[in-house]
Protein backbone atom coordinates (compact mmCIF):
# COMPACT_ATOMS: atom_id res chain seq x y z
CA UNK A 1 0.00 0.00 0.00
CA UNK A 2 0.83 3.67 -1.16
CA UNK A 3 2.34 6.13 1.94
CA UNK A 4 -0.25 7.87 3.15
CA UNK A 5 -0.04 11.61 1.82
CA UNK A 6 -1.76 12.84 4.61
CA UNK A 7 -1.73 11.55 8.61
CA UNK A 8 -3.58 12.65 11.69
CA UNK A 9 -2.35 11.15 14.51
CA UNK A 10 -4.09 11.22 18.11
CA UNK A 11 -5.25 14.55 17.53
CA UNK A 12 -7.36 15.72 20.59
CA UNK A 13 -8.55 19.19 21.26
CA UNK A 14 -10.50 20.26 24.08
CA UNK A 15 -12.81 23.38 24.69
CA UNK A 16 -13.73 23.57 28.61
CA UNK A 17 -15.18 19.96 29.27
CA UNK A 18 -16.28 19.46 25.87
CA UNK A 19 -13.84 16.86 24.02
CA UNK A 20 -14.05 18.09 20.34
CA UNK A 21 -11.64 16.22 19.07
CA UNK A 22 -10.71 13.09 21.11
CA UNK A 23 -7.66 11.03 20.29
CA UNK A 24 -8.71 11.31 16.11
CA UNK A 25 -6.46 9.24 14.49
CA UNK A 26 -6.99 8.67 10.29
CA UNK A 27 -4.85 9.29 7.09
CA UNK A 28 -5.45 10.28 3.63
CA UNK A 29 -3.63 8.22 0.48
CA UNK A 30 -2.37 9.00 -2.99
CA UNK A 31 -6.17 8.59 -5.26
CA UNK A 32 -8.48 8.31 -2.67
CA UNK A 33 -11.26 10.33 -1.18
CA UNK A 34 -11.71 9.68 2.12
CA UNK A 35 -14.96 10.82 3.93
CA UNK A 36 -15.58 11.96 7.32
CA UNK A 37 -19.10 11.88 8.55
CA UNK A 38 -20.63 12.65 11.34
CA UNK A 39 -24.15 14.33 13.55
CA UNK A 40 -23.74 18.07 13.77
CA UNK A 41 -21.68 18.88 16.63
CA UNK A 42 -19.32 15.67 16.13
CA UNK A 43 -16.34 18.23 15.77
CA UNK A 44 -15.78 17.97 11.93
CA UNK A 45 -14.80 21.17 11.55
CA UNK A 46 -12.79 21.52 14.44
CA UNK A 47 -10.80 18.45 13.01
CA UNK A 48 -10.43 19.80 9.78
CA UNK A 49 -9.67 23.26 11.36
CA UNK A 50 -6.35 21.42 12.96
CA UNK A 51 -5.40 19.96 10.30
CA UNK A 52 -5.31 23.37 8.20
CA UNK A 53 -3.92 24.73 11.10
CA UNK A 54 -6.14 27.12 12.13
CA UNK A 55 -6.83 25.75 15.69
CA UNK A 56 -3.81 24.28 17.12
CA UNK A 57 -4.49 20.90 19.00
CA UNK A 58 -3.74 20.01 22.60
CA UNK A 59 -2.29 16.89 21.60
CA UNK A 60 -1.14 14.90 18.69
CA UNK A 61 0.22 15.69 15.43
CA UNK A 62 -0.53 16.51 11.49
CA UNK A 63 1.69 15.35 8.78
CA UNK A 64 2.02 16.10 5.09
CA UNK A 65 4.21 13.23 2.94
CA UNK A 66 5.79 12.69 6.13
CA UNK A 67 6.75 15.90 7.59
CA UNK A 68 5.27 17.29 10.53
CA UNK A 69 3.11 20.76 10.61
CA UNK A 70 3.37 21.33 14.06
CA UNK A 71 4.50 25.30 14.02
CA UNK A 72 3.47 25.67 11.09
CA UNK A 73 0.28 28.16 10.34
CA UNK A 74 -2.74 28.20 7.90
CA UNK A 75 -0.37 30.37 5.21
CA UNK A 76 2.45 28.61 5.27
CA UNK A 77 0.12 24.74 5.36
CA UNK A 78 -1.51 26.40 2.26
CA UNK A 79 1.73 26.77 0.64
CA UNK A 80 2.72 23.52 1.21
CA UNK A 81 -0.09 22.11 -0.95
CA UNK A 82 -2.66 21.82 1.98
CA UNK A 83 -5.93 23.21 -0.52
CA UNK A 84 -9.37 24.00 1.11
CA UNK A 85 -12.66 24.57 0.79
CA UNK A 86 -15.06 26.21 3.67
CA UNK A 87 -18.15 25.32 4.89
CA UNK A 88 -19.45 28.40 4.15
CA UNK A 89 -18.55 29.92 0.83
CA UNK A 90 -15.49 31.95 0.73
CA UNK A 91 -13.76 33.77 -1.38
CA UNK A 92 -13.44 37.43 -2.55
CA UNK A 93 -16.70 38.71 -3.34
CA UNK A 94 -15.55 42.01 -5.01
CA UNK A 95 -12.75 40.05 -7.06
CA UNK A 96 -13.65 38.61 -10.27
CA UNK A 97 -13.56 34.65 -10.84
CA UNK A 98 -10.02 35.46 -12.56
CA UNK A 99 -9.36 37.37 -10.13
CA UNK A 100 -9.87 34.91 -7.32
CA UNK A 101 -8.18 32.36 -9.01
CA UNK A 102 -4.97 34.52 -10.27
CA UNK A 103 -4.63 35.23 -5.68
CA UNK A 104 -4.57 31.64 -5.07
CA UNK A 105 -2.19 31.17 -8.20
CA UNK A 106 0.09 34.17 -6.06
CA UNK A 107 -0.39 32.27 -3.25
CA UNK A 108 1.22 28.78 -4.26
CA UNK A 109 4.12 31.19 -5.71
CA UNK A 110 5.04 32.43 -3.06
CA UNK A 111 6.13 35.84 -4.26
CA UNK A 112 3.86 38.82 -3.40
CA UNK A 113 5.44 41.47 -2.41
CA UNK A 114 5.82 42.47 -5.50
CA UNK A 115 4.75 46.36 -6.51
CA UNK A 116 5.46 47.18 -9.83
CA UNK A 117 4.17 44.78 -12.55
CA UNK A 118 0.48 44.58 -13.09
CA UNK A 119 -0.27 40.83 -11.41
CA UNK A 120 -3.80 40.74 -14.07
CA UNK A 121 -0.62 40.90 -16.95
CA UNK A 122 1.50 38.07 -15.31
CA UNK A 123 0.76 35.57 -17.86
CA UNK A 124 2.34 32.76 -15.94
CA UNK A 125 -0.76 33.61 -13.39
CA UNK A 126 -3.00 33.99 -15.38
CA UNK A 127 -2.30 31.06 -17.56
CA UNK A 128 -2.40 28.90 -14.65
CA UNK A 129 -5.90 30.67 -13.01
CA UNK A 130 -7.56 30.04 -16.60
CA UNK A 131 -6.39 26.54 -16.59
CA UNK A 132 -7.89 25.86 -13.32
CA UNK A 133 -11.54 27.55 -14.14
CA UNK A 134 -11.40 25.27 -16.84
CA UNK A 135 -10.61 22.68 -14.86
CA UNK A 136 -13.61 23.38 -12.16
CA UNK A 137 -16.09 24.07 -15.07
CA UNK A 138 -16.18 28.02 -14.92
CA UNK A 139 -14.74 28.72 -18.02
CA UNK A 140 -16.75 31.82 -19.67
CA UNK A 141 -17.22 33.25 -16.24
CA UNK A 142 -13.71 34.43 -15.69
CA UNK A 143 -14.85 37.97 -16.05
CA UNK A 144 -18.04 37.72 -13.33
CA UNK A 145 -17.63 39.23 -10.25
CA UNK A 146 -17.92 36.31 -7.63
CA UNK A 147 -20.29 37.97 -5.29
CA UNK A 148 -22.71 37.29 -8.51
CA UNK A 149 -22.02 34.08 -9.02
CA UNK A 150 -25.02 31.35 -8.24
CA UNK A 151 -23.89 29.45 -5.37
CA UNK A 152 -23.44 26.46 -6.83
CA UNK A 153 -20.69 28.84 -9.47
CA UNK A 154 -19.09 29.57 -5.98
CA UNK A 155 -18.01 26.22 -4.80
CA UNK A 156 -16.54 25.81 -8.18
CA UNK A 157 -14.91 28.69 -7.77
CA UNK A 158 -13.35 27.33 -4.64
CA UNK A 159 -12.38 24.24 -6.22
CA UNK A 160 -11.02 26.47 -8.73
CA UNK A 161 -8.78 27.97 -6.05
CA UNK A 162 -7.83 24.68 -4.37
CA UNK A 163 -6.78 23.51 -7.85
CA UNK A 164 -4.20 26.42 -8.01
CA UNK A 165 -2.24 26.08 -5.28
CA UNK A 166 -0.48 23.12 -6.55
CA UNK A 167 -2.36 20.80 -4.22
CA UNK A 168 -0.73 17.55 -2.58
CA UNK A 169 -4.43 17.58 -0.51
CA UNK A 170 -7.76 18.77 -0.86
CA UNK A 171 -9.67 19.89 2.57
CA UNK A 172 -13.29 19.78 1.25
CA UNK A 173 -16.16 20.94 3.44
CA UNK A 174 -19.16 20.41 2.82
CA UNK A 175 -18.95 21.26 -1.02
CA UNK A 176 -22.16 19.75 -1.89
CA UNK A 177 -24.12 21.79 1.21
CA UNK A 178 -27.05 24.07 -0.39
CA UNK A 179 -26.58 22.50 -3.96
CA UNK A 180 -29.33 20.56 -5.78
CA UNK A 181 -29.58 17.30 -6.72
CA UNK A 182 -28.57 18.28 -10.48
CA UNK A 183 -25.46 20.68 -8.93
CA UNK A 184 -24.53 17.96 -5.81
CA UNK A 185 -24.18 15.14 -9.25
CA UNK A 186 -21.84 17.19 -11.33
CA UNK A 187 -19.74 18.37 -8.61
CA UNK A 188 -19.21 14.62 -7.19
CA UNK A 189 -18.30 13.71 -10.99
CA UNK A 190 -15.72 16.77 -10.32
CA UNK A 191 -14.27 15.74 -7.42
CA UNK A 192 -14.12 11.89 -8.63
CA UNK A 193 -11.50 13.27 -11.22
CA UNK A 194 -9.72 15.56 -8.79
CA UNK A 195 -8.89 12.61 -6.60
CA UNK A 196 -6.24 11.98 -9.02
CA UNK A 197 -4.51 14.92 -8.87
CA UNK A 198 -4.67 15.21 -4.92
CA UNK A 199 -6.46 13.28 -2.24
CA UNK A 200 -9.78 14.44 -0.90
CA UNK A 201 -10.44 14.95 2.92
CA UNK A 202 -14.18 15.19 1.97
CA UNK A 203 -16.52 16.49 4.88
CA UNK A 204 -20.22 16.15 3.46
CA UNK A 205 -23.75 15.28 4.85
CA UNK A 206 -24.78 14.12 1.52
CA UNK A 207 -24.78 10.79 2.03
CA UNK A 208 -25.58 9.73 -1.70
CA UNK A 209 -22.40 11.46 -2.29
CA UNK A 210 -20.39 10.05 0.34
CA UNK A 211 -20.86 6.27 -0.32
CA UNK A 212 -21.12 6.85 -4.21
CA UNK A 213 -17.63 8.51 -4.52
CA UNK A 214 -15.92 7.57 -1.00
CA UNK A 215 -13.14 4.85 -0.63
CA UNK A 216 -13.47 5.25 3.39
CA UNK A 217 -15.00 6.63 5.57
CA UNK A 218 -14.62 7.24 9.02
CA UNK A 219 -17.55 8.34 11.32
CA UNK A 220 -17.23 10.30 14.00
CA UNK A 221 -19.26 10.93 16.84
CA UNK A 222 -18.73 13.05 20.27
CA UNK A 223 -15.16 14.04 18.96
CA UNK A 224 -13.81 10.51 18.50
CA UNK A 225 -13.81 7.83 15.20
CA UNK A 226 -16.11 5.15 15.90
CA UNK A 227 -15.26 3.54 12.78
CA UNK A 228 -12.97 3.47 9.60
CA UNK A 229 -13.78 1.27 6.62
CA UNK A 230 -15.12 1.04 2.91
CA UNK A 231 -18.46 2.22 1.50
CA UNK A 232 -19.73 -1.36 2.61
CA UNK A 233 -17.82 -2.06 5.85
CA UNK A 234 -19.39 1.06 7.55
CA UNK A 235 -23.08 0.17 6.14
CA UNK A 236 -22.38 -3.11 7.75
CA UNK A 237 -20.78 -1.67 11.00
CA UNK A 238 -24.04 -1.91 13.64
CA UNK A 239 -22.44 0.96 16.17
CA UNK A 240 -22.57 3.32 13.23
CA UNK A 241 -26.19 2.26 12.25
CA UNK A 242 -27.03 2.82 15.91
CA UNK A 243 -25.16 6.38 16.73
CA UNK A 244 -25.81 7.77 13.51
CA UNK A 245 -27.14 6.32 10.38
CA UNK A 246 -30.09 4.85 12.17
CA UNK A 247 -30.62 8.37 13.70
CA UNK A 248 -30.59 10.25 10.99
CA UNK A 249 -31.56 8.06 7.67
CA UNK B 1 -22.13 47.17 -14.45
CA UNK B 2 -18.81 45.68 -16.00
CA UNK B 3 -16.02 44.31 -13.47
CA UNK B 4 -13.70 46.52 -15.26
CA UNK B 5 -15.57 49.70 -13.43
CA UNK B 6 -16.37 47.60 -10.37
CA UNK B 7 -13.16 47.26 -9.28
CA UNK B 8 -11.23 49.97 -11.12
CA UNK B 9 -7.76 49.40 -9.38
CA UNK B 10 -7.23 46.27 -9.56
CA UNK B 11 -7.02 46.13 -13.40
CA UNK B 12 -9.84 43.45 -13.57
CA UNK B 13 -9.53 42.93 -17.13
CA UNK B 14 -9.25 39.09 -17.02
CA UNK B 15 -7.45 38.46 -20.46
CA UNK B 16 -5.23 41.45 -20.20
CA UNK B 17 -6.76 43.42 -23.28
CA UNK B 18 -6.67 46.83 -23.39
CA UNK B 19 -10.12 48.63 -23.41
CA UNK B 20 -11.10 50.10 -26.63
CA UNK B 21 -12.64 52.87 -25.15
CA UNK B 22 -11.53 54.56 -21.80
CA UNK B 23 -14.52 53.95 -18.84
CA UNK B 24 -16.26 56.45 -17.38
CA UNK B 25 -13.88 56.53 -14.15
CA UNK B 26 -11.19 56.98 -16.48
CA UNK B 27 -12.70 60.36 -17.57
CA UNK B 28 -13.86 61.07 -14.03
CA UNK B 29 -10.72 61.03 -12.85
CA UNK B 30 -9.19 62.87 -15.70
CA UNK B 31 -11.78 65.66 -15.67
CA UNK B 32 -10.73 65.98 -12.02
CA UNK B 33 -7.00 65.47 -12.58
CA UNK B 34 -6.82 68.23 -15.35
CA UNK B 35 -9.48 70.44 -13.42
CA UNK B 36 -7.50 71.43 -10.74
CA UNK B 37 -4.92 71.98 -12.65
CA UNK B 38 -7.13 74.44 -15.15
CA UNK B 39 -8.20 75.95 -11.98
CA UNK B 40 -4.77 77.03 -10.34
CA UNK B 41 -3.46 78.41 -13.94
CA UNK B 42 -7.23 80.00 -14.36
CA UNK B 43 -6.88 81.29 -11.18
CA UNK B 44 -3.47 83.03 -11.71
CA UNK B 45 -3.98 83.99 -14.77
CA UNK B 46 -6.75 86.32 -13.64
CA UNK B 47 -4.93 87.65 -10.63
CA UNK B 48 -6.39 85.59 -8.00
CA UNK B 49 -3.57 84.58 -6.16
CA UNK B 50 -5.47 83.26 -3.08
CA UNK B 51 -7.51 81.19 -5.08
CA UNK B 52 -3.90 79.41 -6.50
CA UNK B 53 -3.22 79.21 -2.78
CA UNK B 54 -6.82 77.30 -2.65
CA UNK B 55 -5.86 74.80 -5.20
CA UNK B 56 -2.30 74.17 -3.95
CA UNK B 57 -4.04 73.35 -0.58
CA UNK B 58 -6.62 71.24 -2.21
CA UNK B 59 -3.56 69.23 -3.73
CA UNK B 60 -1.77 68.65 -0.39
CA UNK B 61 -4.81 67.63 1.48
CA UNK B 62 -5.27 65.12 -1.34
CA UNK B 63 -2.14 63.68 -0.86
CA UNK B 64 -2.58 63.26 2.27
CA UNK B 65 -6.13 62.01 1.37
CA UNK B 66 -4.11 59.19 -1.00
CA UNK B 67 -2.57 57.83 1.70
CA UNK B 68 -5.22 57.32 3.87
CA UNK B 69 -7.14 55.60 1.02
CA UNK B 70 -4.26 53.04 0.51
CA UNK B 71 -5.06 51.39 3.66
CA UNK B 72 -8.82 52.29 3.72
CA UNK B 73 -10.28 52.08 0.74
CA UNK B 74 -7.59 48.91 -0.47
CA UNK B 75 -7.25 47.67 3.01
CA UNK B 76 -9.80 48.12 4.56
CA UNK B 77 -8.60 49.50 7.53
CA UNK B 78 -10.24 52.12 9.11
CA UNK B 79 -7.15 54.35 10.56
CA UNK B 80 -8.34 57.55 12.67
CA UNK B 81 -4.62 58.93 13.76
CA UNK B 82 -3.28 59.91 9.82
CA UNK B 83 -3.06 63.18 11.41
CA UNK B 84 0.08 61.77 13.33
CA UNK B 85 1.84 61.09 9.91
CA UNK B 86 0.65 64.18 8.47
CA UNK B 87 1.44 66.37 11.90
CA UNK B 88 5.23 64.41 11.70
CA UNK B 89 5.86 65.42 8.16
CA UNK B 90 4.55 69.13 8.78
CA UNK B 91 7.15 69.29 11.55
CA UNK B 92 10.13 67.31 9.85
CA UNK B 93 9.73 70.32 7.39
CA UNK B 94 9.28 73.16 10.48
CA UNK B 95 12.33 71.51 12.38
CA UNK B 96 14.64 71.42 9.25
CA UNK B 97 14.32 74.79 8.43
CA UNK B 98 14.18 75.96 11.81
CA UNK B 99 17.63 74.42 12.22
CA UNK B 100 18.80 76.04 9.18
CA UNK B 101 17.42 79.32 9.10
CA UNK B 102 18.80 79.58 12.56
CA UNK B 103 21.75 77.99 11.76
CA UNK B 104 21.77 76.01 15.11
CA UNK B 105 22.91 72.42 14.62
CA UNK B 106 20.08 70.18 14.50
CA UNK B 107 22.80 67.38 15.87
CA UNK B 108 26.80 67.53 16.00
CA UNK B 109 27.39 63.53 15.90
CA UNK B 110 27.98 61.42 13.80
CA UNK B 111 28.00 64.76 11.85
CA UNK B 112 27.48 68.01 11.93
CA UNK B 113 23.69 68.87 10.51
CA UNK B 114 22.68 72.36 10.73
CA UNK B 115 18.87 71.39 9.07
CA UNK B 116 18.35 72.15 5.23
CA UNK B 117 15.73 74.34 3.44
CA UNK B 118 16.04 71.63 0.36
CA UNK B 119 12.55 70.41 -0.24
CA UNK B 120 13.68 67.01 -1.88
CA UNK B 121 15.87 66.00 1.58
CA UNK B 122 12.72 66.98 3.79
CA UNK B 123 10.68 65.12 1.65
CA UNK B 124 12.23 62.21 1.86
CA UNK B 125 13.26 62.56 5.43
CA UNK B 126 9.75 63.31 5.98
CA UNK B 127 8.78 60.25 4.75
CA UNK B 128 11.09 57.87 6.30
CA UNK B 129 9.90 58.92 9.64
CA UNK B 130 6.27 59.26 8.68
CA UNK B 131 7.26 55.11 7.20
CA UNK B 132 8.88 54.64 10.25
CA UNK B 133 6.00 55.83 12.72
CA UNK B 134 3.77 54.55 11.04
CA UNK B 135 5.43 50.73 11.22
CA UNK B 136 5.54 50.82 15.43
CA UNK B 137 2.10 52.60 15.49
CA UNK B 138 0.69 50.02 12.16
CA UNK B 139 2.36 47.16 14.13
CA UNK B 140 0.93 47.39 17.07
CA UNK B 141 -2.16 48.50 16.00
CA UNK B 142 -2.99 45.25 13.24
CA UNK B 143 -3.05 43.53 16.45
CA UNK B 144 -6.63 44.71 17.40
CA UNK B 145 -9.50 45.03 14.41
CA UNK B 146 -12.86 46.89 13.89
CA UNK B 147 -13.81 49.36 16.33
CA UNK B 148 -10.60 48.44 19.00
CA UNK B 149 -8.11 49.30 15.69
CA UNK B 150 -9.82 53.27 15.12
CA UNK B 151 -9.58 53.53 18.87
CA UNK B 152 -5.63 52.47 19.00
CA UNK B 153 -4.77 54.84 15.84
CA UNK B 154 -6.78 57.31 17.51
CA UNK B 155 -5.11 57.01 20.87
CA UNK B 156 -1.44 56.91 19.58
CA UNK B 157 -2.91 59.76 17.18
CA UNK B 158 -3.65 62.34 20.22
CA UNK B 159 -0.08 61.16 21.81
CA UNK B 160 1.92 62.38 19.24
CA UNK B 161 -0.52 65.90 19.35
CA UNK B 162 0.12 65.71 22.94
CA UNK B 163 3.71 65.50 22.77
CA UNK B 164 3.94 68.33 20.68
CA UNK B 165 1.62 70.30 22.61
CA UNK B 166 3.93 69.76 25.64
CA UNK B 167 7.69 70.25 24.12
CA UNK B 168 9.00 73.83 24.09
CA UNK B 169 11.90 73.73 22.00
CA UNK B 170 9.76 73.67 18.24
CA UNK B 171 6.89 76.22 19.35
CA UNK B 172 4.95 73.82 21.74
CA UNK B 173 1.24 75.13 21.60
CA UNK B 174 2.05 78.09 19.41
CA UNK B 175 3.66 76.36 16.51
CA UNK B 176 7.03 76.73 14.61
CA UNK B 177 7.36 79.48 11.44
CA UNK B 178 8.94 79.06 8.96
CA UNK B 179 9.99 82.37 6.96
CA UNK B 180 11.10 81.03 4.10
CA UNK B 181 9.39 78.84 2.10
CA UNK B 182 12.23 75.56 1.35
CA UNK B 183 13.60 75.58 -1.92
CA UNK B 184 13.11 73.13 -4.94
CA UNK B 185 16.32 73.27 -7.75
CA UNK B 186 15.24 74.87 -10.51
CA UNK B 187 11.66 76.78 -8.88
CA UNK B 188 10.76 79.36 -7.35
CA UNK B 189 8.63 78.02 -4.48
CA UNK B 190 7.42 81.42 -3.57
CA UNK B 191 5.58 82.52 -6.37
CA UNK B 192 2.45 80.80 -5.90
CA UNK B 193 2.03 79.51 -9.44
CA UNK B 194 5.34 77.07 -9.15
CA UNK B 195 4.56 76.12 -5.93
CA UNK B 196 0.87 74.77 -7.07
CA UNK B 197 2.62 73.47 -10.08
CA UNK B 198 4.98 71.50 -7.62
CA UNK B 199 2.74 70.40 -5.85
CA UNK B 200 -0.13 69.04 -8.39
CA UNK B 201 2.68 67.14 -9.87
CA UNK B 202 3.66 65.99 -6.28
CA UNK B 203 -0.07 64.66 -6.37
CA UNK B 204 -0.59 63.12 -9.74
CA UNK B 205 2.74 61.14 -8.91
CA UNK B 206 1.36 59.77 -5.84
CA UNK B 207 -1.73 58.61 -7.33
CA UNK B 208 0.31 57.50 -10.07
CA UNK B 209 2.10 55.20 -7.79
CA UNK B 210 -1.11 53.68 -6.21
CA UNK B 211 -2.99 53.15 -9.37
CA UNK B 212 0.63 50.90 -10.23
CA UNK B 213 0.60 48.98 -6.45
CA UNK B 214 -3.26 48.86 -6.91
CA UNK B 215 -2.63 46.53 -10.27
CA UNK B 216 0.60 44.84 -8.75
CA UNK B 217 0.99 41.51 -6.86
CA UNK B 218 0.96 43.12 -3.39
CA UNK B 219 -2.27 45.66 -4.52
CA UNK B 220 -4.01 42.49 -5.49
CA UNK B 221 -3.16 40.58 -2.02
CA UNK B 222 -4.04 43.93 -0.22
CA UNK B 223 -7.26 43.92 -1.45
CA UNK B 224 -8.36 40.89 -0.79
CA UNK B 225 -7.43 41.57 2.51
CA UNK B 226 -10.39 44.12 3.13
CA UNK B 227 -12.68 41.49 1.69
CA UNK B 228 -11.81 38.33 3.75
CA UNK B 229 -8.71 37.58 5.38
CA UNK B 230 -9.72 34.04 6.31
CA UNK B 231 -9.45 33.35 2.23
CA UNK B 232 -6.00 34.92 1.79
CA UNK B 233 -4.47 32.84 4.73
CA UNK B 234 -6.20 29.45 2.69
CA UNK B 235 -4.26 30.92 -0.56
CA UNK B 236 -0.98 31.03 1.86
CA UNK B 237 -0.62 34.74 2.05
CA UNK B 238 -0.69 36.02 5.76
CA UNK B 239 -2.48 39.20 5.86
CA UNK B 240 -0.42 41.05 8.59
CA UNK B 241 2.61 41.65 6.75
CA UNK B 242 0.65 42.82 3.76
CA UNK B 243 -1.74 45.22 5.80
CA UNK B 244 1.75 46.37 7.63
CA UNK B 245 3.22 47.12 4.27
CA UNK B 246 0.43 49.17 3.37
CA UNK B 247 0.33 51.17 6.56
CA UNK B 248 3.90 51.82 6.15
CA UNK B 249 3.76 53.35 2.76
CA UNK B 250 0.21 55.17 3.48
CA UNK B 251 1.98 56.74 6.13
CA UNK B 252 5.20 58.42 4.05
CA UNK B 253 2.50 59.48 1.87
CA UNK B 254 0.55 61.40 4.18
CA UNK B 255 3.84 62.66 6.33
CA UNK B 256 5.14 63.56 2.42
CA UNK B 257 1.70 65.51 2.60
CA UNK B 258 2.65 67.34 5.79
CA UNK B 259 5.34 68.63 4.69
CA UNK B 260 4.41 70.13 1.79
CA UNK B 261 1.44 72.05 3.87
CA UNK B 262 4.33 73.29 6.36
CA UNK B 263 5.88 74.84 3.53
CA UNK B 264 1.91 76.07 2.09
CA UNK B 265 1.52 77.84 5.25
CA UNK B 266 5.37 78.72 6.02
CA UNK B 267 3.96 77.66 9.24
CA UNK B 268 3.69 74.38 11.64
CA UNK B 269 1.15 74.03 14.35
CA UNK B 270 -0.19 71.01 16.69
CA UNK B 271 -2.98 71.72 15.06
CA UNK B 272 -1.75 69.51 12.04
CA UNK B 273 -1.52 66.46 14.51
CA UNK B 274 -4.91 66.75 16.10
CA UNK B 275 -7.86 64.55 15.67
CA UNK B 276 -9.72 66.99 13.50
CA UNK B 277 -7.31 66.34 10.84
CA UNK B 278 -7.77 62.83 11.08
CA UNK B 279 -11.93 62.70 10.62
CA UNK B 280 -11.46 65.35 7.51
CA UNK B 281 -9.27 62.78 5.78
CA UNK B 282 -11.43 59.83 6.19
CA UNK B 283 -14.62 62.52 5.19
CA UNK B 284 -12.66 63.74 2.08
CA UNK B 285 -12.73 59.98 1.57
CA UNK B 286 -16.60 59.52 1.93
CA UNK B 287 -17.10 62.26 -0.09
CA UNK B 288 -15.39 60.89 -2.82
CA UNK B 289 -15.68 57.59 -3.12
CA UNK B 290 -13.81 55.19 -0.46
CA UNK B 291 -11.34 52.92 -2.30
CA UNK B 292 -11.59 54.93 -5.50
CA UNK B 293 -8.11 56.20 -6.63
CA UNK B 294 -9.18 59.96 -7.25
CA UNK B 295 -11.46 59.78 -4.23
CA UNK B 296 -8.99 61.84 -2.33
CA UNK B 297 -9.03 64.65 -4.81
CA UNK B 298 -12.67 65.17 -5.57
CA UNK B 299 -13.46 64.85 -1.42
CA UNK B 300 -11.03 67.49 -0.86
CA UNK B 301 -12.04 69.88 -3.86
CA UNK B 302 -15.54 69.48 -2.13
CA UNK B 303 -14.66 69.87 1.23
CA UNK B 304 -12.16 72.69 0.43
CA UNK B 305 -14.84 74.37 -2.29
CA UNK B 306 -17.88 74.53 0.33
CA UNK B 307 -15.68 76.13 3.01
CA UNK B 308 -15.01 78.39 1.14
CA UNK B 309 -18.55 79.51 -0.25
CA UNK B 310 -20.73 78.44 2.55
CA UNK B 311 -18.26 79.79 5.04
CA UNK B 312 -19.18 83.07 3.47
CA UNK B 313 -22.57 82.88 3.96
CA UNK B 314 -23.03 81.57 7.69
CA UNK B 315 -20.21 80.98 10.41
CA UNK B 316 -22.15 77.82 10.83
CA UNK B 317 -20.86 76.13 7.36
CA UNK B 318 -20.35 72.83 9.25
CA UNK B 319 -24.00 72.52 10.07
CA UNK B 320 -24.64 72.38 6.41
CA UNK B 321 -21.72 70.38 5.50
CA UNK B 322 -22.78 67.53 7.74
CA UNK B 323 -26.69 67.29 6.18
CA UNK B 324 -24.35 66.95 2.55
CA UNK B 325 -22.13 64.65 4.30
CA UNK B 326 -25.34 62.50 5.94
CA UNK B 327 -27.17 62.94 2.23
CA UNK B 328 -23.85 60.95 0.88
CA UNK B 329 -23.44 58.48 3.36
CA UNK B 330 -27.38 57.33 3.20
CA UNK B 331 -28.19 57.73 -0.70
CA UNK B 332 -24.39 57.87 -2.55
CA UNK B 333 -22.12 55.59 -0.55
CA UNK B 334 -19.83 55.56 -3.62
CA UNK B 335 -19.33 58.94 -2.89
CA UNK B 336 -19.28 61.81 -5.71
CA UNK B 337 -16.82 59.20 -7.88
CA UNK B 338 -19.42 56.46 -7.52
CA UNK B 339 -22.19 59.04 -8.28
CA UNK B 340 -20.44 60.25 -11.61
CA UNK B 341 -18.97 56.62 -12.44
CA UNK B 342 -21.20 54.66 -12.13
CA UNK B 343 -20.69 51.25 -10.62
CA UNK B 344 -20.56 50.10 -7.08
CA UNK B 345 -17.33 49.91 -4.98
CA UNK B 346 -18.32 48.20 -1.79
CA UNK B 347 -20.70 44.91 -2.53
Amino acid sequence: MADPILEIRGLSKSFGALKATDDVTLDLRPGEIHALIGPNGAGKSTLIKQVTGEIAPDAGEVRLSGRSLAGIDAAGRARLGMARSFQVSSVAAEFTVMQNVVLAAQGASGVTFRFFRPVMRDEGLAGRARDCIAQAGLSGREAVPAAELAHGERRKLEIAMALALEPRVFLLDEPMAGMGSEGATALGDLLDRLRHRAPILLVEHDMDAVFRLSDRISVLVYGRVVATGTPDEIRGNAEVQRVYLGEEA
Amino acid sequence: MSPVEQIPAAGSEPMAAAPARPSRATLVNAALGLGLLAFGLGAWAMGEVFMVTLATKVAILAIAGAGLNLVLGYGGLVSFGHAAYFGLGGYTAGILAHHALNYTPLFEWPFLFEGTTSMPVIWLTAMVIGALAAAAIGALSLRTTGVYFIMITLAFGQMIFYFAISWPAYGGEDGLPIYVRNGFPGLDTLDPLHFFGLVWAVLMAVLGGIAMLARSRFGLALQAARQNRQRLMAVGIRPGGVLLTAFVISGAITALAGALYADLNRFVSPSMLSWHLSGELLVFLILGGTGRLFAPLAGAGLYIALEHLLGGVSDHWQFFFGLLLLAVVLFARGGVIGFLAGGKRHG
